[in-house]
């Protein structure tokens, strides 16, 4: 009696499961059905998934060729990779001095630290901008990294996790002769790897999305990341070409979905505990 | 001033090498901004011209009687409104089910964070595509079951709905991850406790134990939800642009309006400041909440 009810409580939870499943996959479905799509059948077809006439060619070319597609793609990757590379290297040195280290003006720094947990880029973008303009950054990959090489909220997960690395291993590592710069990127580093991991999923899958920043400071195609290339895309894009939108979204969209398919633990794990410490 | 441990000299030393550069760039790129942002916000200044007045607090108390300014507040509030009570508790209600699962939960955590790490620029487009008033799936959908076409993104009445409704799309499964860490942390002995206890049913367990071992968790997830859903900008900027009739107007859409197109940056100094200012109460409410909070653990 109790496993026929176990039974059919799984039953119902899967059904349950599954069905929600389907409505949070519908808009990937339908976003790779009508990439196939020619754009007749999109104005007509209902709600068939399979093309009667297939369009892949003249969708993904479009795609491809209304805007330099592996450029911006590219250009997505470079500023991540160096976004995540900048906040780490300079994020560590800080979490390990403040987390380990006596120095005046300590609370003061912690200060500013929680200063920059509380006002993000979109409040202070007004003088960054005016700065970045009379500088003359503006329109540059530079500039869609230098405002991110400061992330406080690392600063603060690296100091959480620091701070649970027994004084005993720095004491040795002092003893062997070690200065403090080389016992950060010798013994903390390799101990803070998760964190760090975990940091950089998370920062890549921010600034991967980020719209405002690069809205604001670079209006050039070719200097484009992902979100503002698809910008482009759409006001280039007169009618309502939703095969050829379709395409591009999928283009942009693929290499971050296919790197969390790839390590779906590394994400999930990343994504929890970032969300779970700040 | 009294110190209980004198700070050695190398210490010192090692402590403000170490954080010297990062000290730099947050004064530099966090804290001369975040002032900057106040003191403009106390003036006229437009971008291009270099003359400005000062103005005083005269700024804020154009916003109040600004009406944009405010549709927009009430928007933002609105849409976190209908965003973070559905994202939290469907967020929940799945990390359960999911939980009780064995083989097939990696198989469907996988499946609802997949909106998580989608480009949501992207997604906007192709939400844009299913809410379509003629030949959008969504509506061929209600077609099916009689009901008439919604204009989705096209209505000043339904533009908020449409939009919470791909907030709470792309939500979801980070906060049903979040709740899945939160309960992994709660002791299996507890349970078997509560059973013993007289709390036979899995709906009463639930109320004894897990929502109360979750109350951190929850508080949490809450707080990250509304946040997020205060920032509220990339789905405004690709579909609505805060139309129809300012319809879907909202504060990071109206910040970068004014500051960024209409080149009022004193007005949308003033702005963000506001903007802060709602973070900033948001985060006490937390604090606030959280140290009231019982800690079982």
């Amino acid at each position: 009696m109790t496993t026929a009810s176990t039974h059919w409580m799984r039953l119902l939870r899967l059904m349950i499961l599954g069905l929600g499943a389907l409505l949070m996959l519908f808009p990937f479905f339908f976003m790779i059905s009508t990439s196939f799509k020619p754009q007749s059948e999109v104005f007509s077809a209902g709600l068939s998934l399979i093309p009667q006439q297939w369009a892949i060619i003249a969708n993904y070319s479009k795609a491809m060729t209304r805007i330099p597609m592996l450029q911006i793609l590219a250009n997505g990757l470079i500023v991540c990779a160096s976004i995540v590379f900048f906040q780490i290297l300079f994020a560590l040195p800080c979490a390990y001095a403040l987390a380990k280290l006596k120095f005046k003006g300590r609370e003061f720094l912690f200060g500013l630290v929680l200063l920059g947990l509380l006002v993000p880029i979109h409040a202070i973008s007004i003088p960054l901008y005016t700065t970045a303009r009379y500088a003359g950054l503006l329109n540059t990959l530079a500039i869609l990294v230098v405002p991110f090489t400061l992330s406080v909220f690392a600063i603060f997960l690296f100091r959480q996790f620091i701070k649970t690395i027994p004084d005993d291993l720095i004491m040795a590592a002092r003893t062997d002769g070690l200065t403090e710069l080389a016992i950060v990127w010798r013994i903390i580093l390799p101990n803070a790897w998760p964190s760090a991991s975990a940091f950089a999923i998370f920062s890549v899958v921010a600034h991967w999305n980020d719209l405002y920043w690069p809205l604001i400071s670079v209006s050039k195609m070719h200097l484009a990341t992902p979100p503002l290339g698809l910008l482009f895309f759409r006001a280039a894009e007169a009618g309502d070409d939703y095969g050829a939108l379709m395409a591009a979204t999928v283009l942009i969209t693929a290499p971050l979905v296919l790197f969390f398919l790839f390590a779906q633990k590394l994400f999930i794990e990343g994504m929890t505990m970032t969300g779970l410490k700040g | 001033m009294t110190r209980t441990d004198p700070i050695s000299r190398h210490e010192n030393r090692a402590g403000l090498f170490l954080v010297f550069p990062t000290f730099t760039l947050m004064v530099l790129l966090l804290l001369l901004p975040t002032l900057a942002v106040f003191a403009l916000s106390l003036t006229d200044a437009e971008l291009g011209s270099t003359t400005f007045t000062f103005l005083g607090l005269d700024a804020y108390s154009d916003l109040l009687s600004d009406r944009n300014f405010l549709r927009a507040f009430k928007n933002t509030f609105i849409y976190v409104g209908l965003v973070s009570p559905a994202s939290v508790i469907l967020g929940l209600m799945l990390a359960l089910l999911i939980e009780a699962e064995t083989d097939a939960r990696g198989f469907f955590r996988s499946v609802y964070f997949l909106p998580v790490v989608a480009l949501v620029v992207a997604m906007a487009s192709v939400w844009q595509y299913l809410m379509h008033p003629s030949f959008g799936p969504i509506n061929l959908f209600l077609n099916i079951f009689g009901i008439a076409s919604i204009n989705w993104l096209g209505s000043s009445d339904n533009v908020l709905p449409a939009l919470a409704i791909i907030g709470i799309w792309q939500a979801i499964g980070f906060n049903m991850v979040l709740f899945l860490a939160g309960l992994t942390g709660i002791n299996r002995d507890l349970y078997a406790a509560a059973e013993m206890d007289g709390a036979k049913t899995a709906w009463s367990r639930f109320w004894v134990v897990t929502w109360p071992m979750l109350g951190p968790t929850t508080l949490f997830v809450i707080t990250i939800t509304v946040i997020n859903a205060v920032k509220v900008f990339e789905t405004v900027a690709t579909l609505t642009q805060g139309g129809p009739a300012k319809a879907s107007e909202v504060l990071l859409w109206s910040i970068y309006q004014e500051g960024f197109v209409f080149l009022h940056i004193g007005t949308a100094s003033a702005m963000a400041m506001v903007f802060i200012v709602v973070l900033l109460v948001l985060l006490l409410i937390q604090t606030r909440l959280l140290e009231k909070q019982v800690h079982y653990t």
